[in-house]
């Protein structure tokens, strides 16, 4: 456990915090990068996502293109075409939107797919426009999905940025890299630490987000998750009787 | 194409190495994650704490993971087990919640006429629900092979042999044929390993040619990135 105090000495330490290689240089550079990988990834996939959710058309493509794209090794990626392109922000930056296409356009086409085909015929039968019907009705009941998977690609391009480290980028897998000639493991431990406690922030933020967003009508309408699987009343009796 | 040939022997042990350190993790997934999905059903008061830790742990980076575990288990830093252990823990952490929904989305009415016939609690567990969680799990664990085989690059870099190897290796010396090689190789182990799971699927649920996996369980075993 000495390990660990030595860590968290390292982190603590102010000399470790300013400066061009600093804590807090490193995580700006690490929550920079994630962040125009987030956006321009759901510049992308967003609007292609709500349009296989809302046509029903292409979802076979996508769920193929996203495999595949999903079995790809972040690491090979990366050092490839950082040989290819050179030093620079853009080679990299391209395969980090590349890895978190999937998650999001998933999010969008589950979350568009998954609403219910009732609710979208009643939704036509009031004389609402197949825009009204994205923006209106799929759209919102799809928003938890959709921010579920922005959350997922967040926590991967986190992931992915701190393997990109190997490319002279910064962000906070520097702190990996460099210690790790050196078998310097107080300052490993202490870059793991840096890493996974942005991953949770970032985490923690989105899984409140998904809360917020989910709407009033929906939340008023549904008594818990689980309960809705027995919502007769005779399964719901006897479910309760026929436990072990 | 000459690289390889010049290279075929190191490139053939890292494939063994790689395939070597990817199935443990998959199979110990599997058989933990099924029992803490049917706990996390059984008693709900314990599905959002469970639910709750393995999306914590999904969290996780992969690298800093990896350099976290030695002074946890108190292994070396070389060690392959640190490598095992941590992609164990993913594997879980994926295969929780799909295994709580696959559990949960067999219908009460099956359940009700297996128990009404008389079975026990323990048989109707591996002849009723376990068979007919069977496409959701299937799908969930073909999301862990594939992430688990990409994710064990990653490990390279604190010295466990793997494919990822030839990725540090290429980048190193400038040689992109090696990291192409490693690429490809990478993505067919993580395709056979699919492919075996499918067949396996269907020798094992012969009733089931089609896979139809709920909405629910199917976009949340599609909204999973590897990380």
């Amino acid at each position: 456990m000495n390990q660990w105090g030595a860590a968290f000495l390292w982190i603590l330490d102010p000399a470790h915090l300013g400066g061009p290689s600093g804590i807090l240089a490193r995580l700006g550079e690490h929550v920079w990068y994630t962040l125009i990988t987030l956006v321009i990834a759901v510049l992308i996939a967003l609007p292609i996502g709500l349009a296989i959710g809302h046509t029903g058309k292409g979802r076979t493509v996508a769920v193929q293109v996203s495999g595949g794209l999903r079995s790809l090794p972040t690491l090979g990626v990366v050092t490839l075409l950082g040989l290819w392109f050179g030093i620079g922000l853009g080679a990299p930056l391209a395969a980090m939107v590349a890895l978190a296409l999937p998650p999001i356009l998933a999010g969008a086409y589950s979350g568009v797919d998954a609403v219910e085909r009732n609710t979208i015929d009643a939704a036509r039968a009031v004389g609402m426009t197949g825009w009204q019907v994205l923006g209106k009705v799929e759209l919102p009941l799809a928003l938890p999905l959709i921010i579920g998977g922005i959350r997922s690609a967040c926590l991967q391009v986190i992931a992915t940025w701190t393997v990109a480290a190997i490319l002279p980028l910064g962000g906070l897998g520097r702190f990996l890299y460099d210690a790790l000639p050196l078998r310097d493991y107080p300052q490993m431990l202490a870059g793991s630490i840096l890493v996974i406690a942005l991953a949770l922030v970032a985490d923690g933020v989105f899984a409140l987000v998904q809360k917020v967003v989910v709407p009033r009508g929906v939340l008023a309408g549904r008594v818990s998750e689980v309960r809705v699987k027995t919502a007769r009343p005779h399964a719901a009796v006897s479910a309760e009787a026929g436990r072990p | 194409m000459t690289w390889l040939l010049a290279n075929l022997d190191e490139v053939w042990q890292l494939t063994v190495s790689h395939v070597a350190l990817s199935i443990p993790p998959i199979i110990l997934g599997f058989v933990l994650s099924v029992p803490i999905g049917w706990i996390a059903n059984r008693y709900r008061a314990s599905r959002g704490t469970l639910l709750t830790l393995s999306g914590i742990l999904y969290a996780v980076p992969s690298l800093p993971l990896f350099f976290m575990l030695p002074s946890l288990l108190g292994t070396k830093i070389l060690d392959p087990i640190n490598v095992v252990a941590g992609m164990t823990i993913y594997a879980i952490a994926l295969m929780v919640r799909t295994a709580a929904d696959a559990l949960a989305s067999v219908s009460s009415d099956v359940q009700l006429n297996a128990t009404a016939v008389g079975f026990s609690a323990w048989r109707r567990f591996w002849t009723v629900d376990l068979p007919l969680s069977g496409p959701v799990l299937l799908a969930g664990l073909r999301v862990v092979s594939v992430s688990t085989v990409s994710l064990v690059t990653v490990g390279a870099l604190l010295g466990v042999p793997s494919l990822g190897f030839l990725f540090i290796n290429g980048y190193q010396v400038s040689n992109q044929p090696e990291i192409i090689v490693g690429i490809v190789l990478t993505v067919a182990i993580a395709l056979v390993f699919d492919g075996l799971l499918v067949l396996a699927g269907r020798a094992l649920m012969p009733w089931n040619r089609r896979v139809r996996v709920p909405r629910r369980a199917r976009a949340a075993a599609d909204t999973v990135g590897v990380s």
